[in-house]
């Protein structure tokens, strides 16, 4: 993992510093509200329905235990002993003190970590594959390409006041896991032909009120030209994206409005023209930082039966929640955040706590937040998973339900949110409470439901094979239905709306029904989301909007 | 007098905007783009010192030529949330070099200081009643930075060259 040195040190403490002194100048009238919001923002400090909102920055999802127990112990003494990990792998806290927030960030400062850029017109947390360094099909780790980025946007001097927030994940393997055709920017580590490394690097995708998949505008990007031709995207973007309109503003709707072809000739001329002075790859630099991310210190294992001889209950668990590791004798291992006692992303400060402790014991200290807002232990001896799974069970982190209907991505939702329409937390109850039968879900297979509390789609609506968009309908909460989206790679691709929205009662009714039509028409082995693909949704709309009686 | 920050201090303007002085008494003129489009024969004639005041969407291409012959450019904010001046001072600094005063006006406040400094301004004309001195203070929020820049009365430590 990546430590600061102390140059890193000193621009968190000096942003520490200067957020205390704008919080200070605010609460003595000295800044408006309009200025300090726009400050607070880019130190991920909003102000919700109930009270301000904080958001941690938690670079590519990588935490080393000391950090997660800061977390602990914020969450204890400056919120009501909580966070919720979010999609771009971030925590937040829902009810801190404003004036106690810079306290907060100079805490994060003491292990390292910032709520910088987090909020705001600027270049977001980056993303990564949570299975980065141990995925099997990895072309090359995104860590360390994740980390020289995020110092080259921190306080960048020319592209801080974009038109709109700007997204960028990078991926190394060719199964895309982040998403990266719905980021602003999505780069893609790949080997050309002659065995070089290089960047296809897209542009453009997003979700939101205007969903599009990104386009690639760059087949083969060598490291040297990383960041000139990032600054040449961003340069176009700056000066050519619109600011009339909030809702226009990301690049999405740039490169929509001029054309994919017409962006990629823009960028390339300014990438021509700015060659003089444009950022250098610094190699000693790159090199400074991979070192940080050398696999941990293996042990020479074979791979084990570890679930022969068993409980049942273990083999499940093994089953739906560890994962296969590129390293003989290890698996990799999800900690469901998705229990049906708590909303998704959600973790008590005594989790936490005992989260840092078994990853200090099993998982070379280090774990990960996922884009699913689950967490990852990724480096687990495989004769440790029967000793870990009793831990997680005791902790309520051990739900063997990663990849099924009740791994649900949500958002906050109008409990806490002042953006949403509608509430996202009863609903996922709601679909708890109906889909509790696990062997039901096991048999239904891999089903990614996402849910959104407004078109913003913090909860990824459109991207899920089941997506649930609420909106408000004079007054009250209804949700609209989307099938087919899929997040990922090659494949990626935005819902379908079945019909219109249904009342708040009736969502789970609904799900019901849709997975009904996939029972009675799938084939052998094939998935939901496929088999949505084949029959298209009339089948699916005729059911879910048929009258009661018809719809059994 | 107009009170500015200048190279890191407070000094009283030595330019006018054409508004403020019609007939040039003043030597030191700053024109609107398009006035300056315009009468451009005329101006390049004139023996005072030239500036000209762009707009965001004003494109730095179209002034290449004439930057020997202009003294000062300052670039419009119309609020925290206008973030084009930076790629428009960036433009004018490294690619075509300009050494002239490159000065921020409008809607602009304290907190963006340190970015504007990086990008190659030297000259911030705040909007009236703010306090000067406290606006000083900005050039010294960071001492560090990651990337290479224009930077102009600021010199935080980089760790590469």
């Amino acid at each position: 993992m990546y430590r600061y040195d102390p140059i890193d040190q000193r621009l968190v403490d000096e942003r520490v510093a200067q957020f205390r002194d704008q919080t200070r100048r605010f609460l003595a009238g000295k800044l408006s509200e309009d200025d300090f919001r726009s400050l607070r923002l880019r130190n991920g400090l909003y102000i919700q329905r109930h009270a301000p909102m904080l958001r941690i920055s938690v670079p590519y999802g990588l935490l080393a235990t000391r950090q997660v127990r800061m977390f602990a112990r914020i969450a204890r003494e400056y919120d009501k002993g909580f966070g919720h990990f979010t999609t771009r792998q971030n925590l937040q806290y829902n009810w801190p003190k404003l004036e106690q927030v810079p306290d907060i960030l100079a805490l994060l400062a003491s292990v390292q970590m910032h709520a910088i850029q987090t909020s705001g017109n600027c270049v977001r947390n980056v993303t990564a594959d949570h299975f980065a360094g141990v995925a099997v099909d990895e072309v090359e780790d995104p860590r360390p390409w994740c980390e020289i980025i995020r110092q080259w946007a921190t306080l960048h001097p020319e592209f801080s006041y974009l038109p709109r927030k700007f997204k960028i994940a990078v991926t190394g393997s060719p199964q895309d896991r982040a998403a990266s055709k719905f980021h602003d920017i999505g780069l893609h580590l790949l080997r050309n032909e002659a065995g070089e490394l290089g960047f296809e690097v897209m542009v453009g995708g997003g979700l939101g009120r205007t969903p599009i998949v990104g386009h690639v505008i760059r087949e083969f990007l060598p490291p040297r030209d990383l960041f000139a031709y990032l600054e040449a995207i961003l340069r176009v973007y700056n000066l050519e994206g619109r600011r009339d309109n909030i809702h226009k503003a990301r690049i999405k709707i740039l490169v929509k409005a001029v054309g994919p072809a017409k962006f990629r000739e823009l960028v390339d001329a300014e990438w021509e023209a700015s060659k003089e002075y444009a950022p250098v790859f610094d190699e000693a630099e790159f090199a400074r930082i991979k070192s940080f991310f050398q696999p941990p210190a293996y042990e020479t294992l074979g791979d084990e039966d570890v679930i022969a001889g068993r409980d049942n209950a273990f083999r499940t668990w093994y089953q739906r929640n560890t994962r296969r590791h590129k390293v003989a004798g290890y698996r990799a291992v999800f900690l469901s955040l998705k229990s049906p006692k708590r909303p998704p992303g959600d973790i008590t400060a005594e989790q936490m706590d005992a989260v840092a402790d078994l990853a200090d014991k099993y998982s070379f200290g280090l774990l990960r937040s996922t884009h699913d807002q689950n967490l990852l232990f990724a480096d687990v001896r495989q004769r440790d998973l029967y000793p870990l799974w009793q831990a997680l069970q005791a902790l309520d982190l051990a739900t063997p339900n990663i990849g099924t209907l009740t791994d649900m991505i949500a958002c906050p939702g109008l409990d806490l949110c002042s953006l949403a329409n509608a509430g996202t937390y009863d609903v996922v109850d709601q679909i708890n409470k109906r889909f509790e039968d696990l062997d039901y879900l096991y048999d239904l297979g891999e089903i990614q439901l996402k849910m959104s509390g407004c078109m913003n789609a913090c909860g990824h609506h459109h991207i899920g094979h089941i997506g649930i968009l609420g909106v408000d309908k004079s007054g009250e909460e209804w949700y609209q239905i989307t099938l087919g989206g899929r997040p990922h790679g090659k494949d990626a691709a935005l819902g379908t709306v079945i019909g219109p929205s249904v009342a708040k009662a009736d969502v789970a009714e609904a799900i019901d029904r849709i997975l009904n039509v996939y029972v009675a028409h799938r084939e052998d082995g094939e998935l939901f989301v496929d088999t949505v693909d084949r029959i298209g949704i009339a089948p699916f709309k005729a059911r879910v909007y048929a009258p009661t009686h018809q719809a059994a | 007098m107009r009170q500015l920050i200048k190279q890191r201090e407070i000094v009283t303007d030595e330019w006018r905007y054409a508004d403020e002085d019609p007939q040039g008494a003043h030597r030191a003129l700053i024109l609107p783009l398009a006035r300056y489009q315009t009468e451009r024969e005329q101006w390049l004639q004139w023996g005072g010192r030239l500036g000209v005041r762009i707009g965001p969407t004003d494109k730095m291409g179209a002034l290449q030529n004439d930057l020997p012959r202009l003294a000062l450019i300052a670039i419009e904010f119309g609020g925290l949330a206008e973030g084009r001046g930076y790629s428009q001072a960036t433009i004018l600094r490294r690619r075509y070099h300009f050494t002239g005063e490159l000065r921020a006006v409008g809607k602009i406040q304290r907190d963006q200081v340190f970015y504007m400094a990086r990008c190659g301004f030297d000259t911030f004309e705040f909007p009236e009643g703010t306090d000067l001195e406290v606006a000083l203070t900005a050039f010294n929020d960071f001492s560090v930075a990651y990337q290479s820049a224009a930077d102009v009365g600021v010199a935080p430590q980089r760790r590469a060259g």
